[in-house]
Formats: structure tokens, C-alpha cells, sequence
């Protein structure tokens, strides 16, 4: 049997674009050592592996780098093509996949991180899109069990670890989440019953504590 | 049953004209209908209803849209064609990693050189980070004849429609793209040498005439 290369992921514990990486390589059964990166003080071997953008996470695999989280994810569906798959085979629902994989990070993350630093209109601004969009995502959902149908697989990937930040959204937004998009928290549980979701997400309160002092911090907001 | 294709784009579109290149590349038949983006197809809002944006492919009446989903799918159904996407796993994850950059940074980077309104100090920086861009991408190129090796693929096809906004991009900005970018430029004329390109993409002094109507229409004169 061939040796195991070694795979390697830098990563920031809260980094929710990270914690896509953890699931899928948990998923996969992938052994790997975890290096957590200070932000603050990045190592010079997370500057040699992404020059581009200077980001976590990157999953070095035999000496090679991989960035952009849901390139990681594809590229670990590409390799380790024994475990779960995490897109479907049919190239119509792969191309489904990956747009919606692409709309969370477009979509979802901008405009919540906008409504969480802005005050006055250009939060509620913020808010009015944040809820548009989630209004389309769980229209994309419907009643299926994941956004992969029977299977979990690349859009749960991308879009779980921001239901850990649904307690501060509805902080910041004025708003219930559970109320507003029931379908989206009901799938938001389903995930965390697996064992590579629960082991890989912080919990909403930490979150919540975090972004809390990080926002009041470089925002001065409350 | 033959397959039926259309694709709803634009002619000037960069997004669009990639998509028109790997058909073009796989020699599939389709229709092409032009999209006026001010006054949208009901076609295009239910086939898009999402982004309201071109291209979107319709393959035997299922909508597929984003200009980089529809050329992996694309490769993925027309398998017969030349491959467009790395068959290596690393190859093909460093190829959408670039072609994400692409679609990142210069359509943003060079609408604010184009569509600037007075500006000179913004527009002198975004003149500055395009270059960078650029230079990024001559170095990723290196001594390759494509980004895809030997042959155009996916990174090549993200990127060279973006060479007939060049001469928009120079004129507004006053500056040559072929005097700071050589390497890159020896690309793109490497590049027109495939049918694939060069029956596909327009005129860039069409482009920049369009470009500057569209300026005009919008106020930013």
C-alpha cells in the first residue's frame, strides 16, 4: 500500500469558510493535521501557500497548496473518491450545486456582514437583501432533507457553518430567523446530527461573543 | 432526440462570449438570442430568476446560469469535445481557483477605469491594480503557450474575452496594456489563432463604441 501523503489544512478555528474544509475532509474520513493561523501574524508558510490572497483556509496535500474553500471542497471530492460524494454525478444537478454553493458566497455572507457592521439605512439595506436571499435559498431547499437532496453534499457544506451565526444575525437584524425561514433552521438541525457538522462548528453563543467584540471594536457599533 | 441549446447573452458580454467559445470549442449547435440587459426577456427573468443575468444556457429546457458553472457543465455533457477543465485534480482546482480570480478582479477593476465620471484619482488606481492583475496572470502564463498547457482550457477561455475590452480599458485610462503586459499580449494573439476565439469574439473598437453609448446612457459622462 502506498504511503499517506500528508495532508495539512491552516485554518482559523471561527472562520466559518474553514470550517466548510473540516466538514468535507470529516466527511471524507481524511486524516489531516490542523494548524490554526493567527491572523494577526500570519505564518510565512500560509504566505507561500496562498500569495494571492493571504487567506485560511489552505489545505496543503503532498506539498501542494489548494485555496478558496469551495475549491478545497471540489478538489477533495476530486481526490478522495472512495468516501461520500459531495456533488451529485448527474452534470445538471453538479451545475445546480455549484451555483448555489456560489450564491451563498456571493449572496449571504456580503450582505450579512454588511447588516451586521452598518447602522441607519445602510443596514436596513443590508437586511432587505440578507432576507431576500435567504428567502431564495430555502426556496431552493423546499422540503428536501439537504440541499443535496437525500445527500449531503456541497451547498449544505457552504451554507451550515453560517447557521452558528444565526443567534448574532437575528441580534444585530431585529429579527427571527426561525420564524421568518423555518425550513432553513429545521435543515440547519438535520446537519448538526452529523458527527463532521457538530464536530466542526463552534457554538452560536461563542460566535455570538465574538463578532460581538469584533464589530464593537472596528465598528463601534453595539 | 438531438439536443436542443440556446444561450441568452449579449454579443459584448465577456461572461457570455466564454460560454460561446467552449461551445464553439465542443462544436455544439445552438441558437444564440440577444439580450437587450435594459429591457429583459421573460425568458431570461424565469430562466434566471436569481440574478436576472446573462449567459444562461438553456439545454433542452433546463436553465443553467454563471458563465463558469455553464462551461464546467459544458465540459461535463459534451464529453466527445476536447477537454476544457484538467483531468488532475490539482491542475483542475488551480484552473478554477484562476478563473475565479479572473471573475473576481478585472471586470470590477476595469469598470471603474471605463465608467469613471471625473474621478482621476480612482481611476488612476484602478488603472494600477489592473496592471497588477494583469502582471499576476503574465506570471501565473509563465513560459506556457496557454494557461491550459498546450491547448486553450478553462482559465484561457475565462480570460481572453476580457482582450477585446482592453482597447476601452486603455483609451479611458490612457495607457497601453501591451507596453506593461508583452507576455500576455503574445497570449491573446495566440489565442485569435483558434477558431474557437477568433470567430467568436468581437471587434474591440465595436466593444469600446458600445462602451461608450453605454456611458453616455447611463449619465457618466
Amino acid at each position: 500500500m502506498a504511503p499517506e501523503k500528508a495532508v495539512v489544512l491552516l485554518d482559523e478555528r471561527v472562520s466559518p469558510f474553514g470550517q466548510r474544509v473540516r466538514i468535507a475532509l470529516a466527511e471524507k474520513g481524511v486524516e489531516h493535521e490542523y494548524r490554526e493561523e493567527d491572523l494577526t501574524n500570519k505564518s510565512p508558510l500560509l504566505l507561500k501557500s496562498n500569495p494571492v490572497y493571504k487567506k485560511i483556509p489552505v489545505l496543503i496535500y503532498d506539498g501542494k497548496p489548494i485555496s478558496e474553500s469551495l475549491i478545497i471542497v471540489q478538489y477533495i471530492d476530486d481526490v478522495w473518491v472512495h468516501g461520500t460524494p459531495l456533488l451529485p454525478t448527474d452534470p445538471y444537478e453538479r451545475a445546480n450545486a455549484r451555483f448555489w454553493a456560489y450564491f451563498v458566497d456571493k449572496k449571504i455572507y456580503d450582505c450579512g456582514a454588511r447588516m451586521l457592521k452598518y447602522t441607519g439605512e445602510a443596514h436596513e439595506e443590508a437586511k432587505e437583501e440578507f432576507m431576500e436571499n435567504l428567502k431564495l435559498l430555502e426556496g431552493e431547499l423546499q422540503d428536501k432533507t439537504y440541499f443535496g437532496g437525500e445527500n449531503f453534499g456541497l451547498v449544505d457544506m457552504a451554507f451550515v457553518p453560517f447557521t452558528t451565526w444565526f443567534y448574532t444575525f437575528e441580534f444585530y437584524g431585529n429579527f427571527s430567523i426561525e420564524k421568518e425561514f423555518p425550513k432553513l433552521v429545521a435543515w440547519g438541525k438535520r446537519c448538526m446530527e452529523r458527527e463532521s457538522v457538530s464536530k466542526s462548528l463552534q457554538d452560536p453563543l461563542e460566535v455570538y461573543e465574538l463578532l460581538a467584540y469584533l464589530i464593537k471594536k472596528k465598528y463601534g457599533k453595539v | 432526440m438531438a439536443d436542443k441549446v440556446v444561450l441568452l447573452s449579449s454579443w459584448a458580454s465577456v461572461f457570455g462570449l466564454r460560454v460561446q467559445i467552449a461551445l464553439a470549442e465542443k462544436e455544439v449547435d445552438y441558437e444564440f438570442r440577444e439580450e437587450d440587459l435594459f429591457d429583459k426577456s421573460s425568458l431570461l427573468l424565469e430562466s434566471n430568476p436569481v440574478h436576472k443575468k446573462v449567459p444562461v444556457l438553456i439545454h433542452n429546457g433546463k436553465p443553467v446560469c454563471e458563465s463558469s458553472v455553464i462551461i464546467q457543465y459544458i465540459d461535463e455533457v459534451w464529453t466527445k469535445g476536447p477537454s476544457l477543465l484538467p483531468k488532475d485534480p490539482l491542475q483542475r482546482a488551480n484552473a478554477r481557483f484562476w478563473t475565479d480570480f479572473i471573475g473576481k478582479t478585472i471586470y470590477p477593476c476595469g469598470s471603474k477605469i471605463w465608467r469613471n465620471k471625473g474621478d482621476a484619482q480612482v481611476q488612476a488606481a484602478a488603472k494600477k491594480e489592473l496592471i497588477g492583475i494583469l502582471k499576476q496572470l503574465e506570471g501565473e502564463l509563465g513560459e506556457r503557450p496557454f494557461f491550459g498547457g498546450e491547448t486553450l482550457g478553462y482559465v484561457d477561455i475565462a480570460l481572453v474575452p476580457f482582450s477585446r475590452w482592453f482597447y476601452t480599458y486603455e483609451t479611458f485610462g490612457r495607457f497601453s496594456i501591451e507596453k506593461e503586459c508583452p507576455k500576455l499580449m503574445a497570449w491573446v494573439r495566440r489565442c485569435n489563432d483558434r477558431e474557437s476565439v477568433s470567430k467568436v469574439l468581437p471587434d474591440p473598437h465595436k466593444v469600446y463604441q458600445r462602451n461608450c453609448g453605454l456611458k453616455k446612457r447611463l449619465g457618466l459622462e
